[in-house]
């Protein structure tokens, strides 16, 4: 059937901010699904509250409105905008609940917008879990005993019929939020309270546990011809218990014969059929190792991060052929892009080994609970290709980045047995490790199998990674065993570390004897066609089939897994980069190994070499490629990491020099370079011990930061203003060393500010200013921050400017730079500079229209930014203010406290955008998930120093109807100022006022000394799990209550396109 | 583990790992993309005398089991892996390497398989000769003089006739002509509720025409169909129902007027996509084929039912008025997808004797 001619604008909502469970997929999925509307001539109109995304640039979308995802802002914008049709199925959760909402309101019809692809009702059936279990039941698909629950005790008395241990999951939620295993009944209370708070339609399901089973993933796509095809299966080496997006997953699966994996698949398809899908789904099985019975565990009918995966795993792209479906075409209408001769109804068969790993926010949360259940945790993933399990295993471990690089993690070779035992079974994201210590300690394949119900073949493998770790331990290095071990995934630095050989003979073994990888392309067909879309990987074979241009070319690092403090927003950078480099008439390289991103699409750059970005993998593609140059100043820290080794490879890096990378990253000499250029900066002594903590004490005065360089308690950084203070922090909260010593600055409370600046040899240009909303002290990927500023003096801006200047003609950057200050009474302090793309350069790009990145590309090609025509120095404000507001996934990770400091903890960021301050601010806090409460309770408790300030934040509170709560004795202080307090110093008091819905929200400043036994942070750790607001910085809640004010006053609020603001 | 040469016909040589230490095979060598189903590949008659190159590169990780096999031993000439990714424990007898090692069956690993399925695909499905031991000229001097046996039907087919019954309700009784059927194929018919009685490639049109049956299946089978007597067959058609699978239909197809010819690498693996022509439907088939029916040279009475949405080959057939159905493809997967089993479970429920008189 040809498309729909009948649909000419289509309206594609996003998923919002990035939280655990909703990352980077969806700019992924979603900028392939307005790409391919475009193709098909329709005008797409895009609606997300995430700046960092590439779907909202103007030349993704025709229209962009970076806007508050709920209900009335879409009605709004569909009012206003008349479109013929709407996608929910590309935009997560997220964008479902929302169409869902509309059509449930009647908005659609009322406007008459058709809903494309996968129906209303399609999505209900999948995700009412009654109205799926009818229909499984009706097509004979088994699955697990459930049934749903809107209280406790129904529950409990169907677990107790069923058996412990029961899975709770809530309703209508994403990644399981909320939900767990329980194995009795105080467990069973506990996790119905959590699932029924954080399902929307206060549902949980209940249902038999099928930990131990293998999980099995199949995506598969339809289209309204009925035509339904298997795009990929995929099998999680963690069995059923694990969250899938915590899972470790290799596609295609491994351990499963034809008639298993035809079964599977045969029922996949049943099931989208049954459920009339039109476009990707994503049905998960539990599959009995015994007896190879299964059941459906689950069914997500909308594009996922497993299709993600898929996608990238066997070069399908899902969402946009779903986008394409959804206008009417039908799957053998549709090209296989990659192949460009074969078409989209067919199932990729693989000719290698796709690992994922999960990359975990605990080196942030080392105090959070670790332990992995149904529900997930990861904020990113990482994905290697190879052509043995082993080898793409390893390299997903090296692409994780962590502290030590693969397999290898020191932590445990001195751990008790029975501490291996137990940690076996309950898997934390440490576990793999721990197998693998298990084999170094002789455990047999069968003993780890019983305790973990990994399949065996899998722990065969890891057991053949310590074989070889051990042959390296004790032979001599022949060539044979080097190129094993170098084909097995195993890096020089640990082949050299195992077998006492320098780096350097094993480099010139390397040398001699040839053995380097080459690299294999990924075709969707096994070599069956001829592929036409570069997409690499590396691998020891024998033909190399890459294809070498003699173009200019230039490589782009990447910036892997996406983890808190290294976002989506560098994958933005990337793929502007890429796009830059183009227009430049040049090759476009890019390495990455993150398969959620935009910039792992086949179609964005030139060639794409699926790698870790760790210096050994990119310096195999610089051997080959030998490019005329190689940026690495967007792709984060991970990129910028890479700097000091790649020197040797004589590769010319565009922008900024070493060197100065450097000097700024070095604390020394940049403290030096600060000082040498006048310029002033919190002064900082660092110490190893505590007599010389209480000499800088002296030397600087209270109050001062703490920042040791190695956490234990998760109390990282700290402000003391007393030596008492300094002297308790130090022993209690540090482990000190001369390897790990404490960093003692100054502390200045004062505002702060960043700049994005982009620089050639003579210029600078800023496009505006942010400033925070909060006083220095929070991590700036934390705080609130506007643009342009709102409270900067012109003689604060002046001098930040001229600093700027002098900054980056002493470093010559070329390209771009980030500069953080503080200013305390016209004073302007330097805190930090990154010499290298930061987290507000999507934002300042899209509300200023200067395309940061570009600019910064064409100045490494040599072009002036003079030439360049955008203007130099600090640009004058646009008519538009931008909020940016930070957005937390505590609900994912249970007893992490809330608190937030100078450590960053937040995962995603959202943007409000008006022509006015309090209207933008609302919109930001709208988005964040704040609510606007008539009335309630608010629960406050602060320390001495801020006693004072919130004296008007309670008058203010009080002046708007809520009533005011304390439980510490400071409460005597303001009721001695004849303001109203209650009293409640029952904690279970207040947690079932929470329950009840009475306490609105809990505004906590710490004590600086706290213990972790004290009310204050019993409190924080728990409340992460409670959809109410809990504020740790008066400034934050003071701008909550500008928000608040407003839209008591005056609640009117529009919604237009970015352009039309700026205008 | 042995060393062995694997010599192809353009005159390229991979050096590799064997599995016996002494070994020369020579037979055609192709590809089959299939990610799963390496014991069923294995012993599918359909490759006798191939040297079969799995294009995954990860083979045997799932062992060996009694249920997987398409017929009672390995048919293949040779196998060709990248990896032997068994779970290497001695005592696993159900392993690929022992029963390899039963079927005395040559598996050479550690093969750039992509390379060599890319050779394949520019140059063609060829000839090609494996040996543990030097290549020299005279394994050049056996591969050129080697040709494909004109008489692969007769090596694979069996040679008394045997019975299956269904253990469901019956509802047809089928003859089957065996050119190298696949168990699969035996088992989709009884299940269907056919008794079925399988012939010998070579017996009488009269023997089968004599006989109750409802109608008649063509097996699968090796080889150019143009190498198999099929007079039997044109006595047969029009008289009874007959359906064809794979080198089935080609025989019929030819035994019809109708032209086939040798496709450059064939058609293996899971993953076929294929258009029924009536309804527009799209099925991803299971295939092994390296000929094909050649679609200029259809005659009039045959119809188009299903075409091959790669590269538009013929994927079925039908004559009404010889009440013949066929397909290219393997609807009895073993291995591959369920997607078309309907095909002949449909086939069984409405075929019997009284159609042709009617």
């Amino acid at each position: 059937m040809p498309k729909d001619n009948s649909i000419k604008k289509v309206i594609v909502i996003g998923s919002g901010p990035i939280i655990i469970g909703q990352a980077a997929e969806f700019d992924y999925a979603g900028t392939q699904a307005c790409k391919a509307l475009r193709e098909e001539n329709v005008q797409v109109v895009l609606l997300n509250s995430n700046p960092a995304t590439i779907m909202t640039d103007d030349d993704i979308a025709d229209k962009v409105y970076i806007q508050p995802l709920n209900i009335n802002v879409l009605e709004y914008i569909i009012r206003r905008e008349n479109p013929d049709g709407i996608i929910a199925s590309i935009g997560g959760q997220t964008a479902l609940n929302l169409v869902s909402e509309a059509f449930e309101k009647g908005i659609l019809e009322k406007y008459n917008v058709k809903i494309l692809g996968t129906s209303i009702n399609a999505i209900q059936q999948a995700e009412n879990r009654e109205y799926f279990k009818k229909l499984m039941l009706e097509i004979d698909e088994p699955i697990v005993e459930s049934n749903t629950f809107n209280d406790i005790k129904n529950a409990l008395i169907f677990a107790k019929k069923i058996g412990f241990p029961v899975v709770i999951r809530p309703a209508y939620t994403l990644a399981g939020t909320g939900g767990g295993i329980a194995y009795n009944e105080q467990e069973l209370n506990d996790l119905v309270y959590q699932g029924l708070n954080a399902s929307p339609i206060n549902q949980i399901i209940t249902e038999k546990s099928v930990a131990g089973w293998k999980e099995i993933e199949y995506e598969v796509i339809r289209d309204g011809n009925d035509t339904a095809i298997a795009i990929c299966n995929m099998e999680n080496i963690d069995p059923c218990g694990i969250h899938t997006g915590d899972s470790i997953v290799v596609a295609p699966s491994q351990t499963l014969s034809d008639k298993e994996y035809q079964k599977l698949r045969t029922a996949s398809l049943k099931i989208i059929r049954a459920l009339k899908i039109e476009g990707g789904c994503n049905v998960q099985f539990a599959l009995n190792p015994d007896n190879g019975d299964y059941v459906v565990i689950e069914v997500n009918p909308r594009v996922s991060r497993s299709s993600a995966l898929a996608s990238k795993a066997a070069g399908y792209p899902i969402a946009k052929v779903t986008a394409k479906i959804a206008l009417g075409l039908q799957l053998h209408e549709i090209k296989n892009y990659i192949t460009g001769k074969t078409k989209a109804s067919f199932e990729p068969a693989l000719d290698y080994v796709v690992v994922k790993i999960p990359k975990w926010p605990f080196d942030k949360f080392g105090y959070a609970n670790r332990k992995l259940g149904t529900q997930m945790k990861s904020t990113g993933e990482v994905m290697a290709i190879d052509r043995s399990f082993e080898s793409a295993f390893m390299k997903a471990l090296v692409g994780l980045e962590e502290s030590y690089t693969g397999f290898f993690n020191k932590k445990f070779d001195s751990i008790p047995v029975e501490e291996i035992e137990n940690r076996l079974f309950n898997a934390d994201d440490e576990r793999i490790y721990i197998i693998f210590e298990a084999f170094r300690r002789k455990f047999s394949v069968d003993k780890i199998y019983k305790i973990t119900k990994i399949s065996k073949w899998f722990l065969h493998k890891f057991q053949n990674i310590i074989k070889l770790e051990e042959k390296l331990k004790k032979e001599k290095l022949s060539v044979k065993i080097l190129k094993q071990a170098e084909s097995m995934g195993f890096t020089d630095d640990k082949i050299s570390e195992l077998t006492g050989l320098d780096k350097k003979d094993v480099d010139i073994l390397r040398k001699t004897h040839n053995i380097y990888p080459i690299h294999k392309f990924v075709d969707t067909c096994a070599g069956e066609f001829e592929a036409e879309t570069p997409y690499y990987y590396s691998t020891y074979e024998d033909e190399d089939e890459n294809i070498i241009s003699d173009k200019k070319k230039v490589i782009v690092i990447g910036s892997g897994p996406i983890r808190i403090g290294q976002g989506i927003e560098f994958d933005y950078c990337s793929v502007h980069a890429i796009k830059a480099i183009k227009e430049n008439y040049c090759q476009a390289i890019i390495i990455n190994n993150n398969p959620e991103t935009v910039s792992t699409d086949f179609d964005i750059a030139d060639k794409l070499y699926f790698e870790p970005l760790f210096i050994e993998d990119v310096n195999n593609v610089i051997r080959q490629e030998k490019p005329d140059g190689i940026i690495l100043q967007f792709g984060g820290q991970t990129a910028l990491n890479l700097a000091p080794k790649l020197l040797k490879n004589d590769v010319k890096i565009l922008g900024t020099t070493i060197n100065s990378i450097n000097i700024a990253e070095d604390r020394d000499k940049f403290k030096n370079l600060i000082k040498n250029l006048g310029i002033k900066q919190p002064e900082s002594i660092a110490v190893t011990n505590i007599e010389e903590a209480l000499d800088a004490g002296k030397k600087l005065g209270f109050p001062l930061l703490l920042r040791p360089s190695y956490v234990t308690g998760g109390r990282a950084m700290k402000i003391v203003s007393n030596d008492t203070e300094l002297v308790e922090y130090m022993k209690e909260a540090v482990q000190i060393s001369p390897e790990y010593p404490v960093a003692i600055d100054k502390y200045i409370e004062g505002k702060e500010f960043e700049i994005d600046m982009v620089c050639d040899k003579s210029d600078i240009l800023i496009p505006g200013i942010i400033e925070h909303i909060e006083r220095s002290g929070i991590h700036s990927g934390d705080s609130f921050c506007v643009y342009p500023h709102q409270t900067l003096s012109d003689k604060v801006v002046q001098k930040a400017v001229e600093y700027a200047q002098k900054i980056a003609k002493t470093l010559e950057i070329i390209g771009l730079i980030n500069i953080q200050f503080i200013t305390n009474s016209d004073d302007v302090y330097v805190i930090e500079v990154n010499p290298r793309a930061s987290r507000t350069v999507p934002i300042i790009s899209k509300v200023t229209k200067i395309p940061l990145v570009e600019i910064a590309v064409n100045v490494m090609f040599d072009k002036t930014l003079k030439s360049q025509g955008y203007g130099i120095g600090l640009l004058p404000k646009t008519n538009l203010v931008a909020v940016k507001a930070p957005v937390f996934s505590f609900q994912k990770l249970p007893e992490t406290d809330v608190a937030l400091n100078v450590e960053m903890k937040s995962t995603g960021e959202v943007l409000g955008i008006d022509n006015f301050y309090e209207k933008a601010l609302t919109k930001a806090f709208i988005s964040a998930g704040f609510n606007f409460p008539d009335k309630g309770n608010i629960l406050i408790s602060v320390n001495e120093k801020y006693k004072i300030e919130t004296i008007s934040i309670i008058q203010r509170l009080q002046k708007l109807g809520f009533d005011i709560e304390m439980y510490k004795d400071n409460s005597r202080y303001y009721e001695n100022l004849n303001i109203k307090i209650i009293n409640n110093k029952d904690i279970n008091n207040i947690i079932s006022e929470i329950k009840s819905g009475k306490l609105k929200m809990i505004f906590n400043i710490p004590e600086v000394n706290e213990k972790t036994d004290s009310f204050d942070y019993k409190i924080r750790k728990l409340i992460g799990l409670y959809p109410i607001p809990c504020f740790t910085c008066i400034d934050t809640i003071s701008a909550y209550i500008n928000a608040l004010e407003f839209v008591r006053t005056n609640n009117k609020l529009d919604y237009k396109t970015i352009d039309e603001y700026i205008k | 583990m042995s060393k062995a040469g694997i010599l192809l016909e353009n005159g390229e040589i991979f050096f590799a790992n064997s599995n016996l230490s002494s070994s020369t095979v020579i037979g055609e060598i192709v590809f089959n993309t299939s990610m799963t189903g390496y014991q069923e590949i294995l012993t599918d008659s359909s490759y006798a005398s191939q040297i079969v190159v799995m294009t995954y590169p990860l083979i045997g990780n799932y062992g060996i089991s009694d249920n997987f096999s398409e017929s009672n031993k390995i048919q293949v000439s040779a196998l060709i892996i990248k990896e032997n990714s068994e779970i290497n424990n001695e005592n696993n007898a159900d392993s690929l390497s022992n029963y390899l090692a039963k079927n005395s069956t040559l598996c050479i690993s550690g093969v750039d398989t992509r390379k060599l399925t890319k050779i394949i695909r520019y140059n063609g499905s060829q000839n090609c000769l494996i040996t543990t031991e030097k290549i020299s000229k005279k394994h050049k001097k056996m591969l050129a003089e080697y040709s494909f046996p004109k008489d692969i039907v007769k090596k694979v087919s069996c040679t008394t006739v045997q019975k299956y019954k269904t253990e469901n309700t019956k509802i047809a009784n089928f003859a089957l002509i065996d050119y190298g059927v696949k168990n699969s194929i035996i088992e989709i018919l009884c299940q269907a509720g056919a008794d079925v009685t399988v012939f010998p490639y070579n017996t009488n049109s009269e023997e089968i025409l004599n006989k109750n049956f409802d109608a008649v299946m063509l097996s699968n089978g090796p080889g150019n169909p143009k190498d198999v007597d099929n007079s039997n067959i044109k006595n047969i058609l029009g008289k009874i129902p007959v359906f064809g699978i794979c080198l089935g239909m080609q025989i019929a197809a030819l035994a019809m007027g109708a032209d086939t010819y040798k496709l450059k690498f064939g058609h293996r693996g899971a993953n076929h996509p294929v258009i029924n022509t009536e309804n527009e439907k799209v099925m991803i088939t299971s295939q092994n084929h390296g000929f094909a029916v050649c679609s200029e040279s259809l005659p009039s009475d045959i119809t188009l039912t299903y075409k091959n949405i790669n590269d538009d080959t013929i994927e079925g057939i039908n004559n009404k008025t010889l009440h013949f159905e066929g397909v290219q493809f393997h609807p009895e997967a073993g291995p591959g997808t369920n997607d078309t089993k309907y095909i002949i479970k449909n086939w069984v429920k409405s075929v019997n004797r009284d159609m042709v008189n009617a």
